[in-house]
């Protein structure tokens, strides 16, 4: 029988929404799901640990998300056991050798498909992309004890203020670029980003984050972040290919942008042409009183 | 200090990208390639680590075809010391054959410090960085944007989903670097001449062939054509009736 080994992320004691990505895309592999959460503020540690129970199961597939914790604890994990990992990936299915994998590259500009022929493969899952089954939001993760001590600890976790959500995990985003003409403008953004009622969140395209206008955390792009909202508004954004690439599996793309020639119209599913200053404050009204 | 930043050889982030003819590879004609983004911070950190000791060297290390003599040397104009190209036509799907061979490069020699970028912009496997740490078992601490250094402790921060996480490690360690760790400098135009002069050391290597195949390279799936709504703020309306109606994402 193929065992899958699951291995799910949780904050303040509750399950993240990527750990129920994490257990459906594993029982596509097999029936045979077990699922482990650890303590990850110890991160060698918690890699031995991990790495032992993959052992000592005999589990042929270890799977991650890959968030900011998955990417850098699968790695540790895959070298204790002597592999590389197939990272980020967007689709995962058995076969009788090993697994087939898809896996985007140059920021999505390319997909590339891989036979993962180790045993046991680490697998790591581009979070938002694998739609939770309800069989999923049951699952009972065993707690994994953390046993040996590593050196490298998380001293302090600095939560962003609430009410803010990162652009990678948003269901809508809202990204700004050298249109909005000056930092202080973002305001128009973030009003908007508000009537969503906490789904949205604010990106940046390289060009403003590089003037300093806003955080590297919200630059969506091949340099940034690679996004996969249900919704993604660009907002006086030309749509430079290295951004273009970053946010292209949005399943709906919103242009707003006073040159009608602008790349960006390209990829939207839908443009509006004109003054976002005019325009936003609009939209915003009319979000208002959908959620209001 | 004595530093040894990694670093890659990739297609520039304007390239649009094209299937070779075996339709498992990138088809590099007509492709600029750059230093990996994420690696100009690595290179500049490890340059502002070894001003601010006042002396040590900074080693650049690069897996990657003959060219990628031309991306040790931006680095060694940047300020870098000395290069070493791991000669190979091509790197292995499998970051961890990859591992193994700059692994062993850095093994023997003792480091104060091992900086990478947090990934490459052209494969995105984020992991060469931490897999060398742990086959040379070295702490490590991965997509860093601030770091301090105080006697043989560092204390580094990195960004996860809704936050910051400040890191606690040991020197010596494995870093990987994020935007937001400096600002790199450009090569001046002494610096690219001096580089010109400084050692470049090429070794062959065979890399092996890993548990990771390539079955295909294949473009993404096209998005359909999308419409224009209509100008000005009078088009709001309309908007927001397709994206309730048609798209259902509101």
């Amino acid at each position: 029988m193929t065992r899958v080994l699951a291995v799910l992320e949780q904050r303040d004691g509750k399950l993240r929404k990527v750990s129920f990505e994490v257990v459906t895309a594993a029982r596509r592999l097999t029936d045979a799901v077990d699922a482990i959460v650890s303590d990850t503020s110890d991160r060698e540690g918690c890699a031995t640990a991990i790495a032992e129970r993959a052992k000592a199961g005999g589990y042929r597939a270890v799977v991650f998300a890959a968030t900011a914790t998955g990417k850098d604890l699968a790695p540790r994990v895959a070298a204790k056991l002597g592999v590389g990992v197939a990272a980020d990936l967007t689709d995962v299915a058995a076969d009788s050798s090993g697994f087939l994998v898809t896996r985007p590259v140059y920021a999505g500009k390319a997909l590339l498909k891989v036979k993962v022929t180790s045993q046991p493969a680490v697998l790591s899952l581009r979070p938002n992309v694998f739609t939770p089954d309800e069989r999923a939001a049951s699952v009972t993760p065993e707690t994994l004890p953390v046993t040996s001590s590593g050196r490298v600890r998380v001293r302090e976790i600095k939560a962003a203020p609430a009410g803010t959500l990162d652009v990678a995990e948003a269901q809508v985003i809202i990204s700004g670029g050298r249109g909005l003409k000056e930092p202080a403008n973002f305001k128009v953004l973030e009003e908007l980003a508000h009537a969503f009622g906490g789904q949205a969140a604010v990106g940046a395209s390289r060009a403003v984050v590089d003037a300093g206008w806003r955080a590297h955390a919200d630059q969506v792009g091949q340099t940034g972040k690679t996004v996969s909202p249900s919704l993604y508004i660009a907002v006086g954004i030309s749509g430079a290919i290295q951004h273009l690439a970053g946010m292209r599996t949005a399943k709906v793309i919103v242009a707003i942008n006073k040159d009608k020639d602008a790349p960006i119209f390209k990829v939207a599913d839908y443009g509006v042409v004109g003054d976002l200053f005019e325009i936003v404050p609009r939209l915003t009204e009319e979000i208002r009183k959908l959620h209001g | 200090m004595k530093i040894a930043v990694c670093i890659k050889r990739v297609p520039d982030s304007e390239t649009r990208v094209k299937i070779a003819a075996d339709g498992k590879s990138l088809d590099e004609a007509g492709v600029k390639f750059v230093m990996n983004p994420y690696d100009e911070f690595a290179v500049e950190e490890a340059l502002r680590r070894k001003e601010k000791a006042g002396s040590g060297e900074v080693t650049v290390i690069c897996l990657g075809p003959a060219a990628a003599q031309e991306t040790i040397r931006t680095a060694l104009a940047m300020g870098a010391d000395r290069g070493v190209l791991l000669q190979a036509d091509k790197i292995p799907a499998d970051p961890f054959e990859a591992a193994r061979l700059i692994a062993a490069e850095l093994k023997g020699a003792s480091w104060d410090l091992i900086l990478f970028g947090r990934m490459a912009i052209d494969d995105y496997n984020h992991q060469v960085g931490p897999l060398v740490a742990e086959l040379l078992g070295m702490p490590c601490v991965t997509a860093i944007s601030h770091l301090d250094i105080e006697g043989g402790t560092g204390v580094a921060e990195r960004e996860i989903e809704g936050g910051i996480e400040v890191v606690e490690f040991p020197l010596p360690a494995v870093l990987t670097a994020d935007k937001g760790l400096n600002e790199p400098r450009y090569p001046a135009l002494k610096g690219i001449m001096a580089a010109k002069k400084k050692p470049l050391e090429v070794k062959p290597v065979q890399p092996g062939a890993g548990v990771l195949e390539v079955v295909a390279l294949m473009p993404p799936p096209e998005r359909k054509e999308g419409k224009i709504v209509g100008e000005g703020a009078g088009a709001v309306r309309e908007l927001v009736r397709l994206l309730r109606e048609e798209a259902k994402v509101l």
